[in-house]
C-alpha cells in the first residue's frame, strides 16, 4: 500500500481538496447534530411519478442554478475578471421564457382566461432557445465592454446588473408573470431515475464545459490570460477573444439557471429572480479555490463550492433557523471559509496532515 | 578579532530549504563606511543571505552580530528597527502619490490629528537633499525617472530609522549610465557618512567602479572575500563561475566568419518605419544568418524599434517587409504567423506566465499559432518541453515546475524555448541577458550565434556594449529615438560609445 501517501499528497495538492474539506465539515456537523439529515425517502408524486426526496436531494435541486452560474463565473474570474450581472441575466432569461409562453402573445385583448391557460403558441424548443439566446447576448454585451471597450470588468458588468432587472421588467411589462404551461415545468420539477432533472443539466453542462476547456487550448489560454495578460498577448494569444468567450459562457450559464429557476417557481419576476446570485456564485468560486486575481481554475471545484453553500443553507433550515436569519448565518460561512483558506490555517492543517519531513532529511 | 569597524558580522550561516541547501557555512562581514559587493551567479545564495540578514528568512545555523552584539533578526520590520534598510531591484513605491508622501509614508508629521503637509514636505525635502538630489517633492513620484525613484526609495530607506546598513539589490539594472553615476555619487556620500552598503549587481564594471571589497558566493558556499583592488576581473569571473576561463576566452572567437561567398537573403526590410513620439523613421535591413546588434542608451528607441517590428505598436509611417511580404497586420498574432518572435525586455511583466508550468510556458506561443481547436495533447506538450529543456539546458527537476520558481536565466531560456518551438525566421531579443548570471549569459550568447548559423535572423538588443560587439555582425546605434549610425563588426567600443553619447 505504498501508493496511499502518494495519493493523499496528490489529493491535498488538488484544487478539490479544500472545497471537499469545507463540505465534509458541514456534512460531519449534520451527521452529528441532525440525525435525519441524510435520510432519503421515496415519494410517489401524482404529476412527476416516483422520486427520491430528502435534504441532499434539495441541496442539488435547489443548488443547481447556482452551480451553473458558478461555472460561468469560474471562467470569468480565471481571466482576472468578474461578472456581477449574472443575477440580472437570470431574470432576463426567465422573463424571456415567460413572455414567449404567454398564449396571448401578440394579442391585443388579454383576458385572464387566456393567460391562465395551460398552452402556448410558441413551440417549447423555441422558448428554450430564446431563453439561452437572451443570456448569451447579455454575455456578449459584457464581453464586448470588457475586451473591446476595455472597461474594468466590475464596472462593465455593473451596468447590466442594474439595467438588466429593468430590461427583465420591460420584457414582462412590469408584471410578475405566472406560467401555467406545464411542459415548461419539466426543467425545474421533473425527475429522471428518481433524481431531479436539474442535477442532470448540471452534470451535462459540467462535462461539456470541461471538455471545452481541457480538451482544447482554451483552458490554458484562460489561465494564461488570468495570470499575466500582457505576457499572453506577447505570446500571440488573442486575449480579447478569450475574455469575450468567458463572458459569453457566463451569460449562457446564467440563462440556463434562469430557465430552471423560472420553471421551478412557475413564474418570472424581474425583481427577484436570481437575486444575489452573483454574490453567492463568487463565493462558490472562492470556496472552489480559484483566486480572485485569476489563473488556475477548476469547474468541478466551483460546483462543489456551490454545493457547500447549499448544504449549509439546507442545514440552517433543518436546524429550524428562521429564513430571515439565513443571511446572518451565511456571514458565518463566509468567515469560516476565509479562515479555512487563510495561510495561517493552512499551515496548521499542513502540520496536522503531516508534512512532517525532518529538516535534515531535506538538507541533502 | 574584535574589529570595532565591523557593523555586521555573520558567521557560519546556513539555510536549508526542502531539498536544497541554500547556504552553508557562509561568513560575511560589513565594515563601517564600506561598499561591499556581493557577487555570484543566480542561485549562488546572494538573495538568501540578504533575506536572512533582513529577517525575511530565519537562519538555520550560524550567528549574526550587529555592532558587536548578537542579534536574532525576527522579521523585516525588526531588521529595520535594528538599522538595516533594503532597497530592492523593483522600486516598491507608489507612483501615483507625491514624492514626499512616499518618503514619509507611515511617519507623517501630524497637527491636530491630520497631516501637517508643510512640515512633511519640508522633512521629505531635507531627506532627498541629503542625497544631493533636488526635486519638487510635492509632485507625484511617477513624474520622475526610474533613477530618481530609486533615490527616493533610498532616502525612504534611510529616513525610516537612521540606518546603519543599506542593502542595494540590483539597484542599477534599470538605470542608464548617467543615472548610475548619480546613484554612485549618492553611495559615496553615504559611505563617507559611515554607512555600510551591501551592493548586489551583475555588472562587473560597476563593481570595480565603486566597491571596496567583494564577497563571492557559489552554490550556497563562500568562495571568499577579497579587496576589490587586488582581485583581477578575470579572476572574479572565474571564481563566480567556478570553471576554467578557456570557455570564456573561446566565446570571443565563436563569432562566425562573415562573407563566405553566400548570397545574402534579406529577411526583414524596414523603410522609414516609425511611430511619432516613439521612434523616428528608421531604415533597417536584416538578412538570413545574421545577428544585428542594436546599441543605445535607455530611452534611445531600441525597445520601441523591437516593438514596432514585432507589432506591439502600430507604425504611423513607413513600411515593413518580412520575408518578401509587406506587413499589414501589426500584432503579436500576426508576427507569430509570419515567423517573427520577440523576447521582450521586461521578462516578468511581458515574458513569462509565472504561475504556469515550464511545459505550458514553452508551448504557449505554438499553441496560440495552432489556434483554439487544434490542441497539442499533453504527451506532445511534454515532448516539446523536454526537448527544449534539454536543448537550452534549462535547470529544473521537471517540466511541471512553475516558471516563477526558476532563476532569471532559466526563465529567459523558457521564453526563448517558447519562441524557438514556433520555428521563427526572425528572432528579436530585447535585453535577453539582463539580470542573469555570467554563466547563463554566455550560454544565451552562444545560442544566438548558433541560431544565426542555423539560418535565423536575429536582432540583439543589449545595454551591455561588450556583448553586442561580441556577437553581432552589424551594429545599429540609436540615440534619442533616431538611428544615428550603423557599423560592421570590426568597430571598436570606443567609437560606438561616442556615437551613443553623440560625440561624433
Amino acid at each position: 500500500m505504498k501508493n496511499i501517501p502518494g495519493l493523499l499528497k496528490k489529493l491535498r495538492e488538488s484544487q478539490l481538496f479544500w472545497p471537499l474539506v469545507a463540505w465534509a465539515i458541514i456534512l460531519i456537523f449534520d451527521a452529528i447534530f441532525l440525525p435525519n439529515f441524510f435520510k432519503l425517502g421515496i415519494i410517489d408524486d401524482p404529476v412527476y411519478g416516483k422520486h427520491f426526496y430528502g435534504n441532499m436531494i434539495d441541496v442539488f435541486r435547489n443548488g443547481a442554478p447556482m452551480m451553473l452560474v458558478a461555472m460561468g463565473m469560474t471562467l470569468v474570474i480565471a481571466t482576472g475578471g468578474i461578472d456581477l450581472s449574472v443575477g440580472a441575466v437570470i431574470a432576463i432569461s426567465a422573463a424571456m421564457g415567460a413572455v414567449l409562453i404567454n398564449p396571448a402573445l401578440g394579442n391585443q385583448l388579454i383576458t385572464n382566461e387566456i393567460l391562465t391557460r395551460n398552452s402556448t403558441n410558441t413551440p417549447l424548443p423555441l422558448i428554450i432557445l430564446a431563453d439561452l439566446a437572451a443570456g448569451t447576448v447579455c454575455g456578449l454585451w459584457n464581453g464586448i465592454l470588457v475586451s473591446r471597450a476595455r472597461i474594468q470588468p466590475m464596472v462593465a458588468t455593473l451596468i447590466l446588473m442594474v439595467a438588466g432587472r429593468g430590461i427583465a421588467q420591460l420584457i414582462t411589462n412590469g408584471q410578475i408573470m405566472t406560467i401555467y404551461y406545464t411542459p415548461y415545468f419539466w426543467f425545474g420539477n421533473a425527475y429522471i431515475l428518481g433524481l431531479p432533472v436539474s442535477i442532470f443539466i448540471v452534470i451535462l453542462v459540467l462535462i461539456l464545459a470541461t471538455i471545452l476547456v481541457r480538451k482544447t487550448p482554451i483552458g490554458l489560454f484562460i489561465e494564461s490570460v488570468g495570470i499575466n495578460t500582457k505576457s499572453s498577448y506577447y505570446s500571440g494569444i488573442n486575449e480579447k477573444n478569450v475574455k469575450l468567450l468567458v463572458y459569453i459562457f457566463s451569460g449562457f450559464c446564467a440563462a440556463i439557471a434562469g430557465l430552471i429557476l423560472s420553471s421551478y417557481v412557475h413564474s418570472a419576476d424581474g425583481n427577484n429572480n436570481g437575486l444575489n446570485y452573483e454574490l453567492d456564485a463568487i463565493l462558490a468560486v472562492v470556496i472552489g479555490g480559484t483566486l480572485m486575481t485569476g489563473g488556475r481554475f477548476s469547474l468541478l471545484a466551483s460546483v462543489i463550492g456551490a454545493a457547500v453553500i447549499w448544504t449549509f443553507t439546507v442545514t440552517i433550515y433543518a436546524l429550524g433557523v428562521p429564513a430571515n436569519a439565513l443571511m446572518a448565518a451565511k456571514a458565518v460561512l463566509v468567515m469560516m471559509v476565509i479562515f479555512l483558506y487563510s495561510d495561517y490555517s493552512r499551515r496548521i492543517m499542513n502540520r496536522i496532515f503531516g508534512r512532517r519531513r525532518p529538516q535534515h532529511d531535506t538538507a541533502n | 578579532m574584535a574589529d570595532t569597524n565591523d557593523i555586521v558580522k555573520m558567521l557560519g550561516i546556513a539555510k536549508f530549504f526542502p531539498g536544497v541547501v541554500a547556504l552553508e557555512d557562509v561568513d560575511f562581514t560589513l565594515r563601517k563606511g564600506e561598499i561591499h559587493a556581493l557577487m555570484g551567479e543566480n542561485g549562488a545564495g546572494k538573495s538568501t543571505l540578504i533575506k536572512v540578514l533582513t529577517g525575511v528568512e530565519q537562519l538555520d545555523e550560524g550567528t549574526i552580530e550587529l555592532d558587536g552584539k548578537l542579534v536574532q533578526v525576527r522579521s523585516p520590520q525588526h531588521s529595520q528597527e535594528l538599522g538595516i534598510s533594503t532597497v530592492y531591484q523593483e522600486v516598491n513605491l507608489c507612483t501615483n502619490i507625491s514624492v514626499a508622501e512616499n518618503v514619509m509614508l507611515g511617519r507623517e508629521p501630524r497637527r491636530l490629528g491630520s497631516i501637517y503637509w508643510r512640515k512633511m514636505n519640508e522633512q521629505a525635502r531635507q531627506a532627498i537633499n541629503r542625497l544631493s538630489v533636488d526635486i519638487d517633492v510635492t509632485r507625484p513620484l511617477g513624474d520622475y525617472s526610474v533613477a530618481i525613484q530609486q533615490m527616493v526609495a533610498i532616502s525612504r530607506a534611510l529616513e525610516i530609522l537612521s540606518a546603519k546598513v543599506l542593502i542595494l539589490d540590483e539597484p542599477t539594472s534599470s538605470l542608464d549610465i548617467h543615472e548610475t553615476n548619480l546613484l554612485f555619487d549618492v553611495m559615496r556620500k553615504l559611505k563617507s557618512e559611515g554607512i555600510g552598503i551591501v551592493f548586489i549587481t551583475h555588472f562587473l564594471d560597476q563593481v570595480y567602479q565603486i566597491s571596496d571589497r567583494i564577497t563571492v558566493l557559489r552554490n550556497g558556499k563562500l568562495v571568499g572575500t577579497f579587496e576589490a583592488s587586488s582581485l583581477p576581473r578575470v579572476e572574479l569571473v572565474a571564481k563566480m563561475l567556478g570553471r576554467s576561463l578557456t570557455e570564456l576566452d573561446a566565446m570571443v572567437k565563436v563569432k562566425p566568419e562573415e562573407g563566405e561567398g553566400k548570397e545574402k537573403k534579406i529577411m526583414v526590410e524596414a523603410k522609414g518605419l516609425g511611430r511619432s513620439g516613439h521612434l523616428e523613421p528608421v531604415d533597417l535591413e536584416l538578412s538570413v544568418n545574421e545577428v544585428l546588434g542594436i546599441a543605445g542608451l535607455l530611452g534611445s528607441g531600441r525597445t520601441e524599434l523591437a516593438d514596432l517590428i514585432f507589432g506591439i505598436d502600430n507604425p504611423d509611417h513607413g513600411s515593413l517587409i518580412v520575408d518578401g511580404e509587406k506587413v499589414k497586420n501589426f500584432s503579436p498574432i500576426g508576427s507569430l504567423k509570419r515567423g517573427v518572435a520577440l523576447c521582450p525586455e521586461d521578462r516578468k511583466a511581458e515574458g513569462v506566465v509565472g504561475d504556469l508550468t515550464i511545459r505550458e510556458n514553452i508551448i504557449l506561443a505554438l499553441q496560440a499559432r495552432y489556434g483554439w481547436f487544434k490542441y497539442l495533447n499533453v504527451q506532445k506538450q511534454n515532448k516539446i518541453a523536454d526537448e527544449y529543456i534539454h536543448l537550452l539546458g534549462i535547470v529544473t527537476p521537471s517540466n511541471e515546475q512553475l516558471v516563477k520558481n526558476l532563476s532569471g536565466g532559466n526563465q529567459q531560456k523558457v521564453i526563448l524555448a517558447r519562441w524557438l518551438a514556433t520555428d521563427p525566421k526572425v528572432l528579436i531579443l530585447d535585453e535577453p541577458t539582463r539580470g542573469i548570471d555570467v554563466g547563463a549569459k554566455t550560454e544565451i550568447q552562444k545560442l544566438v550565434i548558433r541560431l544565426a548559423e542555423e539560418g535565423k535572423s536575429c536582432v540583439f538588443i543589449s545595454s551591455e556594449l561588450e556583448e553586442v560587439l561580441r556577437i553581432s555582425h552589424r551594429i545599429t546605434v540609436l540615440r534619442d529615438q533616431k538611428k544615428v549610425a550603423e557599423y560592421s563588426s570590426g568597430v571598436d567600443d570606443r567609437t560606438i560609445i561616442q556615437t551613443m553619447a553623440g560625440e561624433v
